[in-house]
């Protein structure tokens, strides 16, 4: 395995990231798809060729825009931001990391539905974000010097208890010192709303895999008719949720009576 | 090179609710009608349908159905010694596009304002004295009365079908309505929505303290109806996907469900999307419009003439259109003197949010924009203001729209950011938390006002709007106030703890309030202190009407819209039966 050399990729981060390619973390295990891979091989004999059909669900994200620093940071971060407990999986067996990674990749992290012309002049907190980066260059730029800065103290994110980890992350969302022209308070505060947006956002965007944050809440998700429900009071509404991948089948609600649209 | 086009009678800028409602109005009276619309074209089929519009994601964190705002944002400060910068993402408000304009994504909360309000100054000054606001404070009547109102407000709700039950009758009060609304003349055209179990519980707490609940009155449907333009609307079956959506279902009254294919049909009109109208055209006396000027999407640059221009966009739009045009003397807040841009107000909104033990399951999730409960016991004059230091007030209501959980996901105060602590709240409270919706008046104060930026431009090159705003103090005491009267409510329904959020300065572009921006475009009768007369004509450029939610001088405890659908007919009808017949100013300055 080779993997192209970066700039901030240093020797001891290439190590560990291949460490950690090798070896499944218990979160991620427990989203692996055994069942439905058994399932899949019953229906095909060892001897037929295996056909496109069902492809194994990976195990892994496939990161396209994180490199691999930032993306040991970025698994580990998110875990403490909502890590694995009791009620539930945590923001890696949800793919949060993946959600981010394409929104950073994608238009949103190029500036989509952001204003982008100068002056560059920073206010007051009513007034908002005034900082020429998009996200992909905010996140680029405060994940290096995220990473310089804790090489410098010995062990890498990823490699710290968690207790530490909290620490290190508290200290960017309150100290809010200076990740290379990044208030480390304005990162925290754009991977903390990122992180929440993938673990709830919908799983056509790649976080809440397989509806477990919805689960977890009782959200039904996307589509649901309460017109019988609502005045139900105080049941509860047992459902598995619904993502809107799952209606898409070109279904169209169309009224008989009703014009589809004119003009 | 500019292309110049073939006059026609009319010009709208805008085609959302105003827009299409006085199009259909006068291409049915038999004028030529050309409406502009700067978005593009859309329809409950194909563009509204599933998939695709139920994505949380998409359209409450993204905005995908608002205004452009990378390249067409608005600037701003709280004052006058900041400095505007852009709004850099919508986030405090939320100004739509495209055909049916905001509406498409609306709420359907659709209320009357009452008699009190459209007389404000006046009725302060008699029932409390002389100085008993602060000086700054800018408020004034609207030269229109809610009486001359109310066959245009009936009008309107029997144009969306609206849910509700009405409370006052021709002066009868009715069990089971508000009774504290002003008269209405005839019930609402269809009964109220379910009650969702929030409402019920906030129901039996504010009777038991004495208060008068009522249902919300609702443009989401609660049975098939067929208005009188002979559309069919269909019933809500409360989806949760409202504010910021389109509705799929045909069930939230919109342009396109109670209006589009009548203006559609009719010759008289056409459409054309994608024209970002640049300014109004004024003759070298500056005292009649000649048409627009327009650049449509491929970039190429018209001249619509024109005999008459009516400016129909959302509030802060319309302000900022009459500004790139010369109609009007812009407002200095320095001398106090000029009216464009003045009195731009907005709505005071603060929240109670109670939470409940484990076994009361709550079902956010199960709602429609406008199905909740709510009191009018504590809104605009309806209790006595002596020493108490403001005027104004909010309703307060268990307005339960939506469980969608990037944006719903409730912690009581004391709760971490994020983390285990955090996780455990979110699971632990999503289905147990009620919150209330205090809606609050806001009052017109001489600070507050929108001008063009001297620094910003839009995509076009021209100045972008400029908007200077804080809370003024009476509407933060107004909040603190009606806040403990929601916690109360709280209390009463029996949540284990309930947490009051009442509005505090300052101002804030960057956490999302209401999209309810009034005024800059005053209406009034006198032409120091307003930009249009009561029937909302310019009183500089008879030929250019100026209609939106810009036009209140101040903004009532309500969602604005059932005002701004009520105005619309009534400038509707002093178009056809006044203005139209003969041309020129319907009230002498």
């Amino acid at each position: 395995m080779k993997l192209p050399a970066t700039p901030n990729v240093t020797r001891r981060s290439f190590v560990a990231s291949v460490g950690a390619a090798t070896v499944i973390p218990p979160a991620a295990a427990l989203i692996a798809n055994s069942a439905e891979a058994a399932t899949a091989a019953g229906h095909h004999p060892a001897t037929a060729p295996a056909p496109a059909a069902a492809p194994a669900a990976p195990e892994k994200p496939v990161y396209l825009f994180f490199n691999v620093a930032e993306v040991q940071f970025i698994e580990a971060a998110c875990e403490r931001l909502i890590p694995a407990d009791e009620s539930g999986a945590g923001a890696l067996a949800a793919w949060v990391p993946n959600y981010l990674d394409k929104q950073l990749g994608g238009a949103w992290g190029a500036g989509e539905r952001l204003y982008r012309s100068g002056p560059w002049v920073q206010g007051t907190a009513s007034q908002g974000y005034q900082l020429p980066f998009t996200p992909a260059e905010l996140f680029r730029t405060a994940l290096r010097a995220i990473n310089t800065d804790l090489e410098k103290q010995g062990p890498m994110f990823s490699e710290l208890s968690a207790e530490a980890q909290d620490a290190y992350l508290k200290s960017l969302e309150k100290d809010n010192h200076d990740l290379d022209g990044v208030p480390s308070a304005v990162f925290f505060d754009m991977l903390l709303r990122m992180t929440v947006e993938g673990f709830f956002a919908d799983p056509v965007y790649g976080g809440n895999r397989d509806m477990v944050a919805w689960r977890m809440i009782g959200f039904p998700g996307a589509y649901a008719d309460y017109y019988e429900a609502i005045d139900k009071h105080g049941v509860k509404f047992e459902r598995a949720p619904m993502s809107i991948g799952e209606d898409g089948h070109g279904k169209v609600h169309v009224h008989p009576e009703i014009p589809a649209s004119v003009g | 090179m500019v292309q110049r086009l073939k006059e026609v009678d009319v010009v709208v800028i805008g085609v959302g609710m105003v827009g299409s409602i006085l199009a259909k109005e006068l291409a049915a009276a038999g004028y030529k009608v050309v409406g502009l619309e700067r978005g593009s074209t859309r329809f409950t089929v194909p563009e509204f349908q599933s998939p695709g519009i139920h994505d949380e994601l998409r359209f409450d964190i993204r905005k995908a159905l608002m205004q452009d705002n990378t390249r067409e944002p608005v600037t701003f400060r709280n004052n006058t010694s900041q400095s505007a910068l852009p709004v850099r993402r919508w986030e405090s408000f939320l100004p739509g596009t495209g055909l049916g304009g905001s509406m498409v994504h609306w709420n359907g909360q659709t209320y009357r304002f009452q008699a009190n309000d459209f007389e404000l100054a006046t009725r302060t000054k008699e029932r409390y004295g002389k100085g008993f606001l602060d000086a700054d404070v800018t408020i004034q009547d609207w030269g229109v009365t809610y009486d001359e109102l109310e066959p245009h407000y009936d009008r309107f709700e029997y144009l969306l079908g609206t849910s509700g039950k009405a409370g006052n009758i021709k002066g009868q009060i009715q069990p089971g309505g508000d009774p504290h609304e002003s008269p209405r003349s005839r019930e609402y055209p269809t009964p109220p929505q379910k009650e969702h179990f929030s409402g019920a519980l906030f129901r039996k707490a504010a009777t038991g303290l004495g208060y008068h609940p009522f249902p919300q009155p609702s443009s989401n449907l609660s049975q098939p109806y067929t208005n009188p333009e002979g559309l069919k609307m269909n019933t809500c079956v409360f989806c949760g996907f409202c504010e910021r959506y389109a509705c799929e279902h045909y069930a939230k009254s919109t342009p396109q469900t109670f209006i589009l294919p009548v203006l559609l049909a009719n010759s008289n009109f056409e459409l054309r999307t994608g024209c970002q109208v640049q300014r109004i055209n004024l003759d070298s006396t500056k005292k009649t419009a000649t048409g627009v000027t327009y650049i449509d999407n491929a970039g190429r640059e018209f001249e619509q003439p024109a005999s008459l221009v009516i400016t129909s966009l959302f509030a802060i739009n319309n302000i900022r259109m009459l500004l790139l045009s010369g109609v009007g003397k812009p407002y200095d807040p320095t001398a106090g003197k000029g009216v464009v841009g003045r009195n731009y107000a907005y709505q005071t909104m603060s929240t109670v949010a109670s939470f409940f033990d484990e076994d009361v399951i709550i079902n956010p999730f199960m709602a429609s924009g406008a199905s909740g409960t709510l009191i009018n016991d504590f809104a605009g004059d309806n209790f006595d203001h002596s020493g108490l230091g403001f005027i104004g007030g909010a309703f307060i209501g268990a307005v339960n729209t939506n469980g969608r959980p990037i944006q719903y996901h409730p912690t009581p105060p004391g709760t971490p950011g994020w983390g285990k602590a955090w996780k455990d709240a979110v699971v632990k409270h999503y289905n147990h938390s009620i919150m209330f919706s205090l809606h609050g008046s806001s009052v017109s104060q001489r600070q507050n006002y929108a001008d063009l930026d001297p620094t910003y431009k839009d995509a076009w090159g021209q100045p972008l709007l400029r908007i200077t705003f804080e809370f003024p103090q009476n509407d933060l005491k107004m909040a603190a106030y009606v806040t403990a009267k929601g916690v109360e409510i709280g209390k009463a329904m029996g949540a284990k703890q309930v947490a009051g959020s009442p509005r505090k300065a300052p101002y804030t572009t960057q956490q999302y309030q209401t999209t309810h921006n009034t005024g800059g475009t005053v209406m009034g009768n006198d032409p120091s202190t307003s930009v249009v007369n009561r029937y909302m004509q310019s009183w500089d450029v008879p030929n250019v009407f100026v209609i939106g939610a810009s036009a209140y001088p101040q903004n009532a405890s309500w969602n604005p819209t059932g005002t701004l659908g009520a105005l619309t007919y009534w400038v509707a009808d002093a178009l056809k039966n006044k203005y139209l017949k003969n041309p020129g100013h319907l009230v002498s300055a």
